[in-house]
């Protein structure tokens, strides 16, 4: 009570100190919130990209439907496979002309089908990576009746590789601008802690605990990491309302993560003016 | 209450402030420290307040050894051990109540007791009629006796006092004395440093300690 007392006190004896070092925060964090955006759309981008990531096993013409059905059986009973179906050639013709109108003329004209049946591998999410594609893909090269197997294989290297650089880049700029916006708060609080100087001198001589000297400076240190949260959290919604605008539709952050960026934020102020606080009390 | 035994206080690249000082202050005596600046006197009072360690030997202040002491027990030393200054060390901007009730806010007095105990404590120290002038506002003798009443704030056994008079004139500082001697008549010990000799000789019934260059030279009452 008395540090969340004092904390507000020094907020209306140093509003624009107190302002400035929010919006400086603010700032550092809204950077963290544009990258967080963008991570946060990659990643639902390579996620419907990732459902797409099937193998398209080939099948010789003269396979007999009962190795066929037993193919399909076993591949079905692979742990990481969610389903297969069998594509018959009538079936594949079928997809071609739909999914290639333009050249209806072309298969009109087709006295036989050039197209193979196939069976279409799909893996459960998260089973979708080099890996298992590569595993799954030689099981079902192995069959005899087989002609060919097809996944993209760079392709499925791409999109790791690049989920990978997306997760990385955010983490490290992320983090080094959540420093920027630590650093900023403890700055802001040495220099609170420096105008209150003689109030803690005068603590400590009369025997106050440790921890009552050092809460109000936590107190504000997170405040102020709070506010520069919410500063942040508003400057990224406003770019997201101008990207989805003026440029290309994108979606918001999920609720929790901008939780934990609050949160975040928080704590951050709170450990970098425990930091502050602490190494006051040392020197003194 | 206060004992130190074999202390040793060194900074370094500055050399040794005090040298195998030993004594023991028993409770409610009052003892004059005396010598050369630089002898010691406040770094054996920074000690006792606990506010250094000793390089070598013990500092004991009522229960605690300085060898053993706890950050729990750090306050608790300080908040029995008063402390007082040459330069008053108040908070600017603040009245005298108010420099009084903050020490009271600060060491957790229930809210509604601290008003009426910081005016008893400045009635005390007869500055009962100032209590809502600024510290500004307060002469030099006036400033001491807040900083007194902050010091007697948590009922202290022992008050040590730094030259505290060293920057008041004549009436103001036996105004000061007349009041330790007041506050140690009630059973509160008074450790207090000063250059003035004729201030010293004229209370013949204080222990009187002088130090020269970190060593305890001379003892009225050793035991
Ligand atoms: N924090 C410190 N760091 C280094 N040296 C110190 C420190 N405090 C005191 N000293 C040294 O210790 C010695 C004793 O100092 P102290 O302040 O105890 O003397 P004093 O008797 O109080 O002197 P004065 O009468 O001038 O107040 C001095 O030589 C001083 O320079
Ligand atoms: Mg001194």
């Amino acid at each position: 009570m008395y540090a969340l007392r004092e904390a507000l006190a020094a907020f209306r004896r140093a509003p624009v100190l107190t302002g400035l070092s929010s919006a400086m925060v603010g700032l550092a964090l809204y950077v963290v919130g544009l990258f967080g955006l963008a991570t946060y759309n990659l990643r639902l981008a390579l996620t419907s990209v990732e459902e797409r990531v099937e193998i398209a096993v080939y099948l010789r013409d003269d396979a007999r439907q009962s190795e066929i059905d037993l193919a399909l059986t076993e591949l079905a009973g692979i742990p990481e496979v969610r389903s297969v179906s069998f594509i018959s050639k009538r079936d594949a013709l079928e997809r071609a002309r739909a999914d290639l109108p333009d050249f209806g003329e072309l298969w009109g004209d087709l006295e036989v089908n050039p197209l193979p049946q196939s069976l279409e591998v799909e893996l459960r999410p998260g089973s979708r990576d080099p890996e298992v594609v590569e595993r799954v893909s030689q099981a079902a090269a192995a069959y005899a009746f087989v002609e060919d197997v097809r996944y993209g294989q760079d392709w499925v290297d791409k999109l790791f590789t690049l989920r990978r650089i997306g997760a990385a880049t955010t983490a490290v700029l992320g983090s080094a601008f959540a420093v920027v916006a630590a650093l900023i708060i403890g700055t802001a609080l040495r220099i609170a802690i420096f105008a209150r100087r003689d109030e803690i001198y005068v603590m400590r001589l009369v025997g106050a605990k440790g921890s009552f000297i050092r809460r109000p400076f936590l107190v504000e240190g997170a405040i102020a990491g709070l506010l520069g949260g919410l500063l942040a959290w508003a400057l990224t919604y406003a770019t997201y309302r101008g990207v989805y605008t003026y440029l290309f539709e994108v979606a918001w952050l999920p609720g929790e993560w901008i939780g934990l960026g609050l949160l975040a934020g928080g704590f951050f102020g709170a450990m970098s003016s425990a930091l502050a606080i602490r190494r006051h009390l040392r020197e003194v | 209450m206060i004992k130190l035994t074999n202390v040793s206080k060194e900074y370094p690249k500055r050399g040794y402030a005090l040298r195998d000082v030993s004594f023991h202050l028993k409770k409610g005596q009052f003892a004059f420290f005396t010598g050369h600046s630089g002898s010691g006197k406040t770094t054996t009072m920074r000690l006792v307040h606990m506010a250094e360690k000793p390089t070598q030997g013990e500092v004991r202040v009522t229960g605690y050894s300085s060898e053993s002491v706890t950050e729990r027990g750090l306050w608790q030393v300080r908040r029995r051990v008063g402390y007082v200054f040459q330069d008053f060390r108040l908070l600017p901007g603040r009245t005298a109540l108010e420099n009084v009730a903050f020490v009271l806010e600060v060491t957790g007095t229930p809210r509604k007791a601290i008003v009426p105990i910081a005016q008893r404590l400045l009635a005390q120290v007869g500055l009962a009629p100032k209590a809502g002038a600024f510290v500004n506002e307060l002469s030099g003798g006036e400033q001491q006796r807040v900083s007194i009443a902050r010091a007697l704030a948590n009922d202290p056994f022992v008050l040590l006092a730094d030259e505290p008079t060293g920057n008041l004139d004549e009436r103001a500082t036996r105004g000061i004395l007349d009041l330790f001697w007041d506050i140690n008549a009630k059973g509160m010990a008074v450790l207090m440093a000063t250059h003035d000799l004729e201030l010293i000789k004229r209370y013949p019934h204080a222990r009187v300690f002088e130090l020269d260059q970190g060593r305890l030279v001379y003892d009225s009452a050793p035991d």
